[in-house]
């Protein structure tokens, strides 16, 4: 132990920080990564139970370790490059569809102060690298040098463009209530009790945001960009073994964080739900704030998996009518009203 | 009025409420389920499965080579060779059913006079060869012969509703 | 030794790299993907200068937004390259001289004896509690409120012009509005008429075949 001590004063200061910023990145992607490999089996689970059958169940036990034999069947799998594809971007595409996913939880912030980077201009930096997931799918869709795949990236780049507006626009309502970027300020902002919450004053910015979520991850019934029954499985139709997994990986984490950053953004990310309950408040004071974000982002993402099992897949014509005449006017009529509730103080959100 | 009516529901998400309850209410609802290799559904006297040749008790063969389930085999998947036996009577030289070509339709076994031909409950068998899809007249008659008890039974299950 | 060299260096290499490569390669994708790359790496050198917002907003908008367009259209484009490679030699004295002039008026503008440390002094470095954010909104909406409104409504036209330009109403073409479609009701198309029974007599012609 004292000799490790004495390693670490003999690095210099520079390089003692960096690694505790690698240190802290693990804490967080390592987490992610195990959280998207049993949400694949919570997702085949719950859709599972939903058609009255009980998914997967023979792996470990009750299916436990399901995740694990599937990745380690797309780990042995073989890498195949189709002809006339391009190599380098084909094989650059499922990481820049993961990248985006994983440093955008930079910024999130976990419980009070816990967070990787605490910067000021936070939102912006998640609503950039969301923006930049969708270079993935794109390059993917032409690198493949498929008909299939190429609709499905062209599907999809223009659907992102469309909800990205949508979010961003509901993002200036949070920033508008909050007065601030950085998402621990807007947080913090929603301190008080459970009506506290920006859920209440942005409603329909709240329900925005998390369809427009739904749409930028390609889940469904936003998910034409895959398309099974149209297009084949749409961008990534000629992906296989790893390149085909980290596809998935990334779906799965930008699942999460939309999770995370809706629960952040409208249902008070780390506070307590008993909050200003006299009685109650004490009796759960004890929990973390951690685990509350927790079960946050659990109640989305079982909404994420439940939106699956009902609805079918939208229309390419609708996708685009939602987007730009539905979510973008209510989102701009509501940004005014909260603009006039913000002038008149309005209580108990912006006195 | 109608339309905005219609608005005013669309907006509300009223009908994909709807949808979200009912999914929601069949999370809960009683899986139906079956764990195949522990556990089986029950199945029916008339299931149609691997297919056997019948005897008479008296050990003779019930197969008069009429060719009758050939003629009405909609995937010709039965091929019968037939020839009279030493004591005159007409038998079958050769009688294989291909079970790549079968599709357990059961005609066969309605058509069958003497009811010869028939479709036993027996559905978990595989092949690891080649050629092991063919069920010749031996494997055919010792189907028969192995699960008669069964056969019979579920004949005279069916006897009544004939 | 201080990182933040170091890691200027990097990044204005790449940034030279691509934005060379923008317009050196051949195939109209990679250049759109290069330029992307150049976006980065210019956000990533605002982002050294404390410039966050603009950093942010540059990937934002115009990696994330603009680019993306950009790609969408040049990926649909089947181009051509022979008919516009031709006649690049006969041009080339002119672009040199061309480039050349560009590149001494260049460096007569923004050489070492306009710029660099002597003329213009290094910003004093803020605090970690500094928001450029912040700033640049007080800034943007006292300061410049006019300029700044100006733009939005120039910005403001143009998108109504473009789609003024753009969308063509074509009365002659049929085409259906499945929201109409769905919102028809039976009483809209179906009418129910009572009738009287006609008697037997009337109908012998029908009978007849």
């Amino acid at each position: 132990m004292e000799t490790l001590l004495a390693v670490w004063e003999a690095i210099p200061e520079t390089w003692q920080n960096l690694l505790w910023i690698i240190v802290k990145i693990l804490a967080i992607a390592v987490p992610i990564m195990l959280a998207v490999a049993y949400l694949t089996l919570a997702e085949r689970k719950v859709i599972g139970y939903i058609q009255v059958r009980i998914g997967p169940n023979r792996v470990g036990p009750r299916g436990l370790l399901q995740p694990i034999a599937d990745g380690l069947k797309l780990a042995l799998k073989e890498i195949i490059i189709p002809t006339r594809a391009n190599r380098f971007l084909f094989l650059m595409a499922p990481l820049l569809a993961l990248a985006p996913a994983l440093a955008a939880w930079a910024v999130v912030p976990f419980d009070d102060g816990m967070v990787l980077a605490d910067i000021s201009a936070g939102l912006l930096y998640v609503l950039a690298l969301t923006s930049l997931s969708v270079y993935g799918i794109i390059i993917a869709g032409w690198a493949s040098n498929s008909k299939y795949a190429f609709l499905g990236a062209m599907r999809s780049a223009a659907q992102m463009v469309a909800y990205e507006i949508a979010m961003g626009f509901a993002l200036v309502g949070v920033l508008m209530a909050a007065g601030s970027l950085n998402l621990g300020e807007i947080v913090r902002a929603q301190e008080g009790s459970l009506l506290h919450w920006f859920w209440l004053p942005l409603l329909p910015l709240f329900f925005v945001y998390f369809i427009s979520g739904v749409a930028e991850t390609n889940r469904a019934p936003f998910d034409v960009a895959e398309g099974e029954s149209e297009i084949v499985a749409g961008f990534h139709v000629e992906y296989s073994g790893m390149s085909f997994a980290l596809f998935f990986l990334a779906e799965y984490a930008n699942m999460i964080l939309i999770s995370a950053l809706t629960a952040v953004m409208f249902l008070g990310g780390w506070l307590s739900p008993f909050q200003g309950i006299p009685g109650l408040e004490d009796l759960f004071a004890w929990v973390p704030g951690i685990v509350w974000l927790l079960l946050k982002m659990s109640v989305f993402l079982f909404l994420f998996l439940w939106f699956r099992a009902t609805f079918p897949r939208y229309r390419y014509d609708q996708i685009m009518r939602l987007g730009w005449k539905v979510f973008i006017p209510i989102t701009i009529v509501w940004l005014l009203v909260i603009g006039v509730a913000i002038m008149a103080h309005l209580g108990p959100w912006f006195d | 009025m109608k339309s905005l009516q219609q608005i005013l529901k669309s907006f509300v998400l009223l009908e994909l409420l709807k949808g979200l309850r009912l999914t929601g209410k069949y999370f809960f609802a009683k899986k139906i389920t079956v764990q195949y290799p522990e556990e089986k559904t029950p199945q029916s006297p008339r299931f149609r499965g691997r297919h056997a040749l019948r005897r008479y008790p008296n050990g003779e063969e019930r197969c008069i080579a009429c060719k009758l389930c050939e003629a009405v085999c909609p995937a010709l998947a039965i091929t019968i060779e037939a020839e009279p036996r030493e004591d005159g009577s007409r038998r079958t030289t050769r009688y294989d059913i291909d079970l790549f070509k079968c599709i357990y339709c059961g005609f066969c076994e309605e058509a069958c006079p003497v009811d010869a031909i028939v479709e036993t409950r027996e559905y978990e068998y595989h092949f690891e060869n080649r050629g092991e899809n063919i069920m010749t007249k031996e494997m055919l008659l010792a189907m028969g012969d192995k699960y008669e008890q069964q056969i019979a039974a579920d004949r005279a299950a069916d006897a009544p509703y004939r | 030794m201080s990182i933040e060299p170091v890691l200027f260096y990097i990044f204005s290499a790449v940034l030279v790299f691509a934005a060379v490569m923008v317009i050196a390669v051949r195939n109209p994708v990679f250049a759109a993907l290069f330029l992307v790359l150049a976006f980065f790496n210019s956000a990533a050198l605002w982002l050294l200068l404390e410039a966050e917002f603009l950093a942010l907003v540059l990937v934002l908008v115009y990696v994330g937004a603009v680019m993306v367009l950009f790609l969408f259209v040049v990926m649909m484009l089947d181009i051509n390259l022979t008919p516009l490679r031709e006649g690049f030699i006969k041009y080339m004295p002119v672009g040199l001289v061309v480039a050349v002039i560009m590149l001494l008026e260049i460096a007569v503008v923004v050489g070492p004896e306009n710029f660099g440390l002597d003329q213009v002094a290094p910003p004093p470095r803020h605090g970690a509690d500094y928001n450029n954010t912040a700033e640049l909104g007080s800034v943007l909406y006292t300061v410049y409120a006019y300029p700044f409104e100006i733009a939005a409504v120039i910005l403001l036209v143009a998108i109504v012009a473009a789609i003024s330009l753009t969308l063509r109403r074509r009365p002659q073409t049929k085409y259906q509005n499945p929201a109409e479609q769905v919102l028809v009701r039976r009483e809209d198309r179906v009418r129910l008429v009572k009738m009287e029974a006609e008697k037997a007599g009337s109908a012998e012609g029908a009978e007849g075949d």
